[in-house]
């Protein structure tokens, strides 16, 4: 005997959200749709070949440092990312994983995105003020531990089937560390540099902005880091309400037991995977000899 | 109150907590810090804090940890809330100032250095110096036009474009200095700004400081916990002790007339010698021979009235010749052909009134003989007996060296 109906009531709640809130949702649809098509136009737009030498030179002028491009050190540096790169989408264009990759990308990229958007400040406020940090906190501590699945449900009743409610349970699963490393990297600021701007007469903004972010900057970039790379987690689970790109290949190897479109598709999601995070662990590791 | 009055702090009180209202009326029935702590929960920090800082001195706060010096300073700039009192600079309450114009104290009045350098070390040493500036919104190409000005004052020429992370701790509280010379404030806050520096780099920034204030002419508050440190820098000294005020004066009182038993214990350790100086030891008006007027026979008139075997001889414009010994005066008692001229002992030094003992004691050759003190004209002012340096020194008065000699013959 159940004396307690807590799902139903919930259940209640968001129908009544998805009834009554319809241009709210409907708006936030429109921006997701621009968002991920937009970047999925501008991936698909140039032929792979170029597409791949674009991100490889990307990829190797990141990690290697602006400076050192041409230089023997920049060499040292950049040369696995940047031949990992190009040999991991080449493997990718001859699996003919070429426009999932892409759409895949467009999905991430899109989520990490609004989840900073969202993330940063919040973290930032967090840093600046108990109630908020006591707020949001416990806030956050659930939004990570709630499977990611159940995400999935209220994203259909709200933006039906597609890349949207994709993107959008992407983004509430991969918002924490957003929050949180901001928030982490702003209250580790020294104390006494933070009492040195007052001294001087600094505004609350002059303090955040000439003291407190660039010096929170390499914990920001960890937290971009994460989010990332969950948003990439995410794209199987987001797959199972209709977005694209390899996700929908590995859902359905599993859907038919194909093991030969299971290892395909999930190497790619590696390869994407390692390419993503050295290339962002590059940006923050150069942010931080600055 | 004098003219030259730069700031004035009028019974500030700082307390921590939540119950201050509380606290404060236990402050006035003269509960003690640990009491209040039991009863209100509220830590006080500073009680009923009164004293004038002048135009131009190195005011010096000095004080062991805990004994609130640091939340004292923080209070003149209200980095810290103060809970009562007044902070009055240049005529106007601090405390009163709402945040606009906080702010404005804070950009044009005030500079302030800090133990651990507070400098921003995603920047480069000249962007950090025109910090101060860059917050009042100066354009960039005069700021940092500033910046290497002073940094080439605080003796940082040639690093101005590197990081500051790269720079050692005495190079980098250079930096605060100059971050805090870049603004031209009036008055300069300097809270522990030597102390996390090794021995060696502390005294040449002191000594710098110095030098700087010879042209600079700041009002300065310095906070520390190192009493050599004090009495170096301070032109006067405020020793603060559990949140109290305990004594203020310049080094020299503070040495000779400890206020309390804390501050006598605080100056036992010191190395008095640096900084007693001849006036605080010597015998003021000491009895002497005017060479002209008085011959063998007053001389020892003199040194039987007196007990002493020897004496100061004067010209006639109280200008210093030289000393006579009992022996030699008795000699020439009845020999008409000999004077007083004749036997006197010229060899001694003399030191100025403000000479420290360290210096005293080296220029004794003889310690029977003592030291004259003259003025800048040669006039005798005073007799140092070697005994007095020898105490100051020792730091035991008198009579208890008198004490130890004797119990030393009688062993």
């Amino acid at each position: 005997m159940k004396y307690l109906e807590i799902g139903k009531h919930v259940e209640k709640g968001i129908d009544w959200l998805a009834q009554n809130a319809e241009p709210f949702f409907d708006a936030i649809t429109v921006v997701i749709e621009f968002l991920v098509g937009a970047f999925q136009d501008l991936l698909l737009m140039p032929h792979p070949f170029l597409m791949i030498a674009i991100i490889s030179i990307l990829a190797y002028m990141v990690s290697a440092g602006r400076k050192n491009f041409f230089t023997a050190l920049g060499w040292k540096k950049g040369r696995f990312l940047g031949l990992f790169t190009l040999i991991g989408l080449t493997l990718l264009y001859l699996m003919n994983f070429w426009n999932e990759t892409m759409q895949t990308i467009a999905l991430v990229v899109s989520s990490a995105i609004l989840a900073l958007l969202i993330g940063i400040p919040v973290g930032i406020q967090t840093a600046r003020s108990l109630r908020a940090e006591k707020i949001i906190r416990p806030i956050l501590d659930f939004m990570q531990t709630m499977p990611a699945f159940v995400y999935l449900i209220p994203a259909i009743l709200f933006f039906s089937v597609g890349n949207v409610p994709g993107v959008v349970a992407t983004v509430v699963f991969a918002l924490p560390p957003a929050v949180r490393l901001t928030s982490l990297g702003i209250r580790n600021v020294q104390s006494d540099v933070v009492e040195a701007a007052y001294a001087f007469g600094a505004t609350e903004k002059q303090l955040l902005y000439k003291v407190q972010i660039p010096l929170a900057l390499p914990s920001i970039l960890a937290g971009v880091n994460q989010v990332i790379m969950l948003s990439l987690s995410m794209v199987v689970i987001a797959s199972m309400v209709g977005a694209a790109g390899l996700g929908q290949d590995v859902y359905k190897s599993i859907l038919t037991a194909d093991l030969a479109l299971g290892v395909e598709s999930g190497l790619g999601i590696v390869i994407i995977a390692i390419i993503l995070d050295r290339l962002t662990q590059a940006a923050g590791e150069n942010t931080n000899r600055k | 109150m004098s003219e030259n009055v730069k700031i004035a702090v009028k019974d500030l009180n700082i307390i921590f907590g939540k119950h201050q209202k509380e606290a404060k009326k236990l402050i006035a029935q003269g509960v003690s810090k640990t009491e209040i702590l039991k009863k209100t929960n509220c830590t006080v920090a500073v009680t009923e804090a009164n004293f004038d800082i002048k135009d131009g001195e190195i005011f010096v706060v000095m004080g062991l940890s805990g004994s609130g010096k640091s939340t004292l300073i923080r209070a003149l700039n209200r980095l810290l809330e103060p809970s009562s009192g007044q902070v009055i600079l240049d005529g106007a309450d601090v405390l009163q100032a709402n945040n606009e114009e906080l702010r404005e104290i804070r950009r044009k009045k005030y500079g302030m250095v800090f133990q651990h350098f507070g400098l921003l070390p995603h920047r480069t040493v000249a962007s950090n110096a025109a910090f101060g500036l860059e917050i009042q919104g100066t354009p960039e190409e005069e700021r940092i036009k500033k910046a290497y000005e002073i940094l080439k004052i605080v003796g940082l020429e040639g690093y101005e474009e590197k990081m500051t992370g790269e720079l050692s701790g005495g190079m980098q509280q250079r930096v605060g200095l100059a971050r805090a010379l870049a603004n031209e404030p009036e008055v300069l806050l300097m809270d522990e700004a030597f102390s996390a520096l090794d021995p060696l780099i502390r005294g040449n920034m002191q000594d710098e400081l110095l030098n700087l204030q010879e042209s600079l002419k700041k009002t300065i508050v310095f906070i520390t916990h190192d009493l050599d440190e004090a009495l170096k820098l301070g032109d006067r000294i405020a020793i603060l002790n559990d949140g109290k005020i305990v004594q203020i004066g310049t080094p020299e009182e503070i040495l000779t007339e400890p206020a309390d038993e804390y501050v006598r214990t605080f100056v036992e350790n010191v190395n008095r010698a640096n900084i007693v100086t001849a006036q605080t030891i010597m015998f003021e008006k000491p009895t002497r021979i005017e060479l002209k007027r008085e011959g063998a026979e007053v001389t020892l008139r003199k040194m039987r009235n007196t007990g002493l075997s020897v004496l100061p001889v004067v010209d006639e414009n109280n200008k210093f010749i030289g000393f006579v010994f009992d022996d030699d005066v008795v000699k020439i008692r009845g020999d008409k052909s000999k004077s007083i001229r004749d036997i006197i002992y010229e060899y001694s030094a003399s030191v100025y009134l403000e000479t420290p003992a360290s210096d005293i004691i080296a220029a004794y050759r003889d310690s029977s003989i003592p030291i004259a003190v003259v003025d800048e004209n040669g006039k005798l002012k005073g007799v140092v007996m070697h005994s007095a340096v020898v105490s100051e020194i020792i730091g035991k008065d008198e009579n208890e060296i008198r004490t130890d000699i004797k119990n030393a013959l009688e062993i």
